[in-house]
């Protein structure tokens, strides 16, 4: 159960070794928090997040957790609830970037980026959804992206299954608030972490600490999306419906 | 079953308007709960009384949330004996409408009439006859107790005393209190005599209640929180006792028993985005309240209700703490710490957050009952908005400080403790779950509490 000061008790991340993914954790430890569940498919890196993350009446799991394997999802969920009671925070962050646009032209890596950042993640929301669901309370966090807001040729394959994952969580979300479940999705532009490193930082690059205290202000407010900066809201809202001609030759990094 | 096909999904909170969750929701009459159990899932069954608990005590998410039907012409008043039998979803407001023309008072109240006969139980509330006579578990001679098994216990302090006990204060986890039987005061007048004393600081309160509280039944004092530096702590005093016949003016003589509290005005249900009670409100108030009370003024003669329960002429008055909501935090700590009473009140002053209400009261020794809160020593009740900044650090520094001097929470007003302070504040909660578990091995009744410390695990 979160406490009256909206502190959670229990969180679960998803792609466990996530930058971002990790400082919304540390953002939303308090006291309150008595269990942390890192599911990564990569245990050992994630017996290494958990290390940071340890101390005393605070328990950090590290459960292995893949996102391309989407029918294990229902059953990986189900065996933490189990272990753990209800759970507060279900945070989604695991996803892989592609090599941009050479992904639109490599049918394995297009294929394994779909496969884990849409496939997976849906099936990663539908088991969240459906524990929360039953106990009627809890909060999910997506990381959507703005790149899902209007999908560029420069990384086509990642933004649309962030456009895909981005819609699919705000359906899913209007129909758990009736449960009393609160679904957040959260656009950040482009973060420094370990997905974009070496890339040419874009405009309004931010931090997954940025990104976190940002998250965790939309869970507190019951937000159903928070754009990290705040300003790319307004932004793509003009990108949006800039002509095709021009969108091609803008210098998004 | 009929009654079933009336369960309606609603979200719950408690008074504090915090952490809201969605439950199936069903009024049913004493007679229909065995039923009722029937269509429990694996959330398990509460029952709520008025949800004048501040916290989660009283939902269940996902879970059944029965609320229990009863009125006080039910009730079986036994005059020799000076007992009262009621149904347990009478509440206290119905019941003294009751009584008090008949020249009966409860034994215990709170600080508000809308409770429940089961949530005073279950809460074991006390009141400011604390240091005299205890808190309401004392004066309570059986109840009828229906079980997770669907049958009904009789349990008294003198039958099944494990389970009575584990009752009282059990926060509704040992089963659904059907009636209860318990000793009533008797009254001569519905009026009240009350000597008040203004305070100047927390040493003055403390001497002033520990040299008079013996010669007062009831005993409470008001801590102005505005009061900083040499001022922390100043207080209004507020003592008294039910008035005698002699005492009441020739015109009060007439009807010596009148009985009608009245709700002046309701706030409307409206959601203020932004609470109306900040520092400036706070402060303005507690400013004008204190000097207005007298420096020393005796035999005042006031109503049950204003004595009472002032604050239930105003409904709804929580909903001015905004969106949000508030806690209300409240914890004894044992004699010779009252150093941790400072501790906390400069806390909240050097925070910037300052309280509406703040109550400070000294106990009597506490009941057998495991979980029951009073115990020997000093409680202070503060009420806190949850919109003040730095709300959750201020709060888990006031929770060490509690501990530290062995004191503890009270569950009924708790929203944002951790399993690891109830169980250090309550050394007999594990004999508490024992008992617990023997009546329900299964583990058919659940809070959103329960779930939150841990209790029912
Ligand atoms: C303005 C105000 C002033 C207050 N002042 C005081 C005070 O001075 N002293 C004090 O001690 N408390 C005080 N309280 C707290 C209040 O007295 C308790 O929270 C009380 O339990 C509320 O009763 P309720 O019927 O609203 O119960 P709820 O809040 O609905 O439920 C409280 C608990 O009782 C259980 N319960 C209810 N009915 C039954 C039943 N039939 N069988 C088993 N369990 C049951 C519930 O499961 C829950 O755990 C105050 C509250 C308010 C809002
Ligand atoms: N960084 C940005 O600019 C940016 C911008 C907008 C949105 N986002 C989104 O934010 C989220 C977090 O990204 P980040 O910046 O924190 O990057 P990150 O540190 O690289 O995190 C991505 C995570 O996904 C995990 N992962 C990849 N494939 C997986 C699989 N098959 N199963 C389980 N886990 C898998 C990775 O695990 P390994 O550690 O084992 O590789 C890693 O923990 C992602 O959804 C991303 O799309 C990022």
């Amino acid at each position: 159960m979160d406490n009256a000061l909206h502190e959670p008790q229990t969180i679960v991340l998803l792609g466990g070794t996530s930058d971002i993914g990790l400082a919304i954790v540390r953002e939303l430890l308090s006291p309150t928090t008595r269990v942390v569940v890192l599911a990564c498919r990569d245990t050992a890196k994630g017996e290494v997040a958990a290390a940071g993350l340890r101390r005393d009446g605070l328990t950090v799991d590290v459960v292995e957790f893949d996102g391309a394997t989407p029918a294990t999802h229902q059953a990986v969920m189900d065996g933490i609830a189990a272990r753990h009671g209800d759970l507060d925070v279900v945070i989604l962050a695991y996803a892989l970037l592609g090599s941009g646009q050479a992904t639109s032209r490599d049918m394995a890596e297009a294929v394994e980026v779909a496969h884990v950042n849409f496939t997976g993640a849906v099936a990663s929301l539908v088991a969240a959804g459906n524990v929360l669901r039953a106990q009627r309370h809890g909060s999910i966090v997506v990381l959507s992206s703005v790149a899902g807001e209007r999908v560029r040729g420069a990384n086509a394959v990642y933004g649309a299954t962030k456009a895909g994952l981005d819609g699919f969580a705000q359906g899913l979300g209007d129909e758990l608030a009736e449960d009393g479940v609160h679904m957040l999705v959260v656009r950040p532009g482009f973060v420094r972490s370990a997905m974009t490193e070496g890339l040419p930082a874009a405009p309004f690059a931010t931090t997954p600490e940025a990104v976190a205290t940002a998250a965790v202000k939309g869970l507190r407010g019951r937000r159903r999306t928070v754009w990290v900066p705040g300003l790319l809201r307004f932004v793509f809202m003009a990108l949006r419906h800039t002509p095709g001609p021009v969108w091609r030759r803008l210098p998004l990094g | 079953m009929a009654v079933l096909s009336q369960v309606a999904r609603r979200t719950l909170t408690g008074w504090g308007r915090t952490n809201a969750t969605n439950a199936d929701v069903v009024a049913v009459a004493n007679h229909e709960v065995a039923a009722a159990l029937g269509a429990a899932g694996g959330r398990g069954v509460l029952v709520r009384g008025l949800g004048r608990s501040y916290g989660d005590s009283a939902q269940n998410s996902g879970g059944l949330v029965l609320q229990l039907e009863g009125s006080a012409h039910e009730a079986v008043l036994d005059e020799a004996a000076g007992t009262i039998t009621v149904p347990a979803g009478v509440s206290l407001d119905d019941l003294l409408r009751r009584i008090v023309p008949r020249g009966w008072f409860v034994p215990v109240t709170p600080g508000t009439r809308f409770v429940t006969m089961g949530g005073a139980i279950a809460s074991d509330v006390h009141g400011k006859g604390h240091h005299l006579t205890g808190s309401f578990g004392n004066h309570v001679r059986s109840l009828r107790l229906l079980l997770a098994d669907g049958t009904v216990a009789d349990v008294a302090p003198h039958r099944r005393a494990d389970l009575f006990w584990a009752t009282i204060g059990g926060m509704g986890l040992t089963g659904v209190i059907l009636d209860v039987t318990f000793a009533l005061l008797p009254i001569e007048t519905s009026r009240m005599t009350v000597d008040t004393t203004r305070l100047p600081d927390l040493d003055a309160v403390f001497a002033a209640m520990e040299e008079g509280d013996a010669d007062y039944r009831y005993s409470v004092a008001w801590i102005d929180p505005v009061g900083r530096g040499r001022h922390l702590g100043r207080s209004v005093l507020g003592r008294g006792d039910h008035a005698t016949l002699a005492q009441l003016s020739p015109r009060e003589q007439r009807d010596p028993l009148a009985y009608g509290p009245k709700v002046l005005a309701t706030l409307p249900p409206l959601q203020l985005p932004v609470g109306l009670i900040n520092r400036t409100t706070i402060n303005a108030f507690n400013e004008v309240w204190f000097r207005k009370a007298p420096r020393h003024r005796e035999g005042e003669v006031q109503t049950i209700a204003t004595f009472w329960h002032p604050l239930d002429m105003v409904g709804g008055w929580n909903r001015l703490y905004g969106a949000k909501g508030m806690v209300q935090y409240q914890f004894v700590v044992p004699f010779g710490q009252e150093g941790a009473i400072r501790a906390v009140l400069e806390r909240l002053t050097e925070g910037g957050a300052s309280s509406f209400l703040s109550v400070l009261k000294r106990f009597g020794p506490g009941n057998p009952a495991p979980l029951s809160f009073p115990r020997e020593g000093w409680t202070l009740a503060v009420d806190l908005p949850v919109a003040i900044h730095g709300i959750a650090e201020l709060l888990h520094g006031l929770d060490r400080i509690v501990l530290d001097a062995g004191g503890r929470h009270y569950l009924t007003k708790d929203g944002h403790t951790t399993p690891a302070a109830i169980a250090q504040g309550y050394p007999r909660l594990e004999e508490w779950k024992a008992v617990r578990r023997t009546v329900d091995p299964q583990g058919m009744w659940q809070s959103d509490q329960s779930r939150r410390l841990g209790l029912t695990d």
